[in-house]
């Protein structure tokens, strides 16, 4: 009979962005099970609708995470828009695609260098994040910010990209691109990655549809699931292919997420070749009245949001069913059995964004 | 299985050089859109509250009465929604950051035109 | 995504209802809760895109059997919608006991408006 013992892990720790705590229960050195515990960034985001009216809660919406906040502000105005049969520009739609999948791209990037920083392999780290300062510095030219635009409103969007700059960004992306391929080249074929990622933490297909999980992890399991195919804004105009991998261990999610990257050039090259001439907002008058689920696609996740809407400038009700909460179970379900050490590389698989889960 | 596939990418980068800039001795230049402060011209706001109404952390407080318009610098978003609604388009967005400080910085702004200020921010 | 039904039930159908889809194939997508006239509680599910609601109203006094037999990660769902609005659910298979948030104020959607 093996020595059981708990060990606390996190909420600090170098691999986490964000905080989170499991109590591990462990077997000389196995993994027994797992009990989590959130709500250390819990800020109460969904009770502030009670004093912001509908416009002002756009910045709210937007300030829920940092990594995946064009998202959020887009999903948050699409619901508004739907409840107020408000109908959004072309341009506005092409443009909100463009910079959706800008920030795939960038939080696919975080994700690769936190991956490589996780099992000691520095430099990988370092480079990841010095191509995403690339794409920061697109964001920043575009909107004025870099993480956090301020640039998605109900309506359409503020900002104008004038065709210089998308020029200028698709040229950026190829030069991008070249450098991908070195840096996939390492990740997918170096022999020290392959030894961290290779056959930990397998989820079946089966077990990740029993379990609720979304995104990659789905997608890296077998199961074909990516609502940019249900065409909302600009996607229904563009070709692509959801990017699905059927061995399910942390090798198959990296990958994954790894050819999302490709894809989302590709996307962006695409949108930039036939976006249309137009305005970019149109003027809303009025309260939303009504009710509304939408599902976007996020880096991590589908993400749904609710709102509810009375008539008058404040709602009754905005939530947010964010990815990482979906893939919390997911999570418990490949801790068991795992060696100590490589718990870090698991948890960051999941690409655990916890202040968008306790907004 | 490589052991050495980072190879390349070691040999150019240190062909290449740092990537980073030396600052503060090389400062990075702003773009032309990047948000930064919000300025007014304060001799053609008319103190109608709009700005102060719309602000989503409530930085914003205009007194009419007194025709004073000032601004908490840390409580603002940059999210120039009180450019946007001005009626007179006195505000602007530059695009310098506030500059850090210490404790909470009240900006105020005094026309100078009314009779009884003494002052000219 | 077009495709949006919500479908009112009776609290005693939950159960019923939810194996039914669970044989059908459909995944729980969402659990949320809205406090207006009453809490309406409202189960997301979705099958390839298709995405179906079941929604009641209750009172908060009144006990609701939990769906974490049927699809066990519904447990995280619930467990905050019990400590933020207050609503009972008895039999979550992982039952944090309102230690999930651990805020300072208790059910914080359900305050009773001071006059």
């Amino acid at each position: 009979m093996g020595n059981r013992t708990v060990i606390p892990f996190g909420p600090q720790h170098p691999v986490l962005p964000e905080p989170i705590h499991l109590d591990l229960v462990l077997e000389d050195e196995t993994v027994l099970e797992a009990v989590p515990r959130i709500g250390y960034i819990h800020r109460g985001l969904e009770k502030l609708v009670e004093k912001k009216d509908f416009q002002q809660y756009t910045y709210v919406a937007e300030r829920i995470c940092g990594i995946c906040s064009f998202m959020h502000g887009m999903g948050y105005c699409m619901a508004i828009e739907s409840i107020m049969d408000v109908k959004v520009p072309e341009r506005a739609e092409f443009l909100r695609t463009i910079w959706a999948e800008l920030s795939r791209m960038h939080s696919h990037l975080l994700w690769l260098g936190l991956l490589a920083d996780a099992f000691g392999f520095e430099s990988l780290f370092m480079h990841s994040w010095r191509l995403r300062e690339q794409v920061l510095d697109i964001f920043e030219e575009t909107t004025g910010g870099r993480i956090i635009f301020s640039v998605c409103e109900i309506g359409g969007v503020r900002k104008d990209v004038s065709p210089e700059t998308l020029n200028k960004i698709s040229g950026i992306l190829l030069s991008m691109e070249k450098e991908l391929k070195e840096l996939a080249k390492v990740f997918l074929n170096d022999s020290s990655v392959k030894y961290r990622t290779r056959g930990i933490g397998v989820l079946s297909k089966q077990a990740a549809f029993d379990l609720g999980a979304v995104g990659p992890m789905a997608k890296a399991s077998g199961i074909n699931m990516d609502l940019r195919t249900q065409g909302y804004a600009a996607y229904s105009k563009l070709q692509f292919e959801p990017i699905v991998e059927t061995d399910g261990d942390s090798y198959a999610r990296t990958s994954v997420r790894l050819r999302e990257i490709f894809q989302s050039i590709d996307l962006i090259k695409q949108a930039v070749s036939i976006i249309p001439e137009g305005e970019i907002r149109v003027k809303v008058t009025g309260n939303p009245n009504g009710e509304y689920f939408t599902r976007v696609e996020q880096p991590r996740g589908e993400v749904i949001y609710y709102v509810k809407a009375n008539g008058s400038k404040f709602l009754d009700r905005f939530r947010v069913r964010t990815p990482t909460f979906a893939n919390v179970p997911a999570l418990l379900e490949t801790l068991k059995g795992c060696a100590l050490a490589d718990i870090p590389i698991l948890i960051l698989t999941i690409d655990p964004c916890i202040s968008c889960t306790e907004r | 299985m490589s052991i050495l596939s980072m190879s390349k990418i070691l040999f150019k980068s240190i062909l290449h050089g740092p990537y980073t800039v030396l600052y503060p001795i090389r400062k990075k230049e702003n773009y032309e859109h990047t948000r930064g402060r919000v300025d007014i011209t304060v001799s053609d706001c008319i103190f109608c509250g709009l700005c102060q109404r719309r602000c989503p952390t409530g930085a914003i407080r205009v007194d009419k009465a007194g025709s004073t318009w000032s601004i908490e610098r840390l409580q603002c978003i940059q999210c120039n929604y009180c450019g946007e609604v001005c009626p007179k388009k006195c505000l602007k967005m530059g695009n310098q950051y506030t500059s850090p400080s210490f404790g909470n910085v009240r900006d105020d702004y005094t026309n100078a035109r009314v009779s009884d200020n003494t002052e000219n921010h | 995504m077009e495709q949006q039904i919500i479908k009112m039930i009776l609290p005693n159908e939950l159960l019923a209802e939810t194996l039914h889809l669970r044989n059908d194939g459909y995944r729980l997508a969402a659990i949320s809760c809205t406090n207006k006239d009453g809490m309406e509680l409202s189960y997301s599910f979705d099958k390839d895109y298709d995405f179906l609601n079941l929604r009641f109203v209750i009172d908060t006094d009144i006990e609701i059997e939990s769906i974490s037999c049927i699809y066990f990660y519904a447990f995280l769902y619930e467990n905050e919608i019990k400590e933020l609005f207050g609503v009972k659910i008895k039999d979550i298979l992982m039952d944090f006991k309102d230690n999930l948030y651990k805020i300072s104020v208790k059910t914080p959607f359900n305050m009773k408006k001071e006059e």
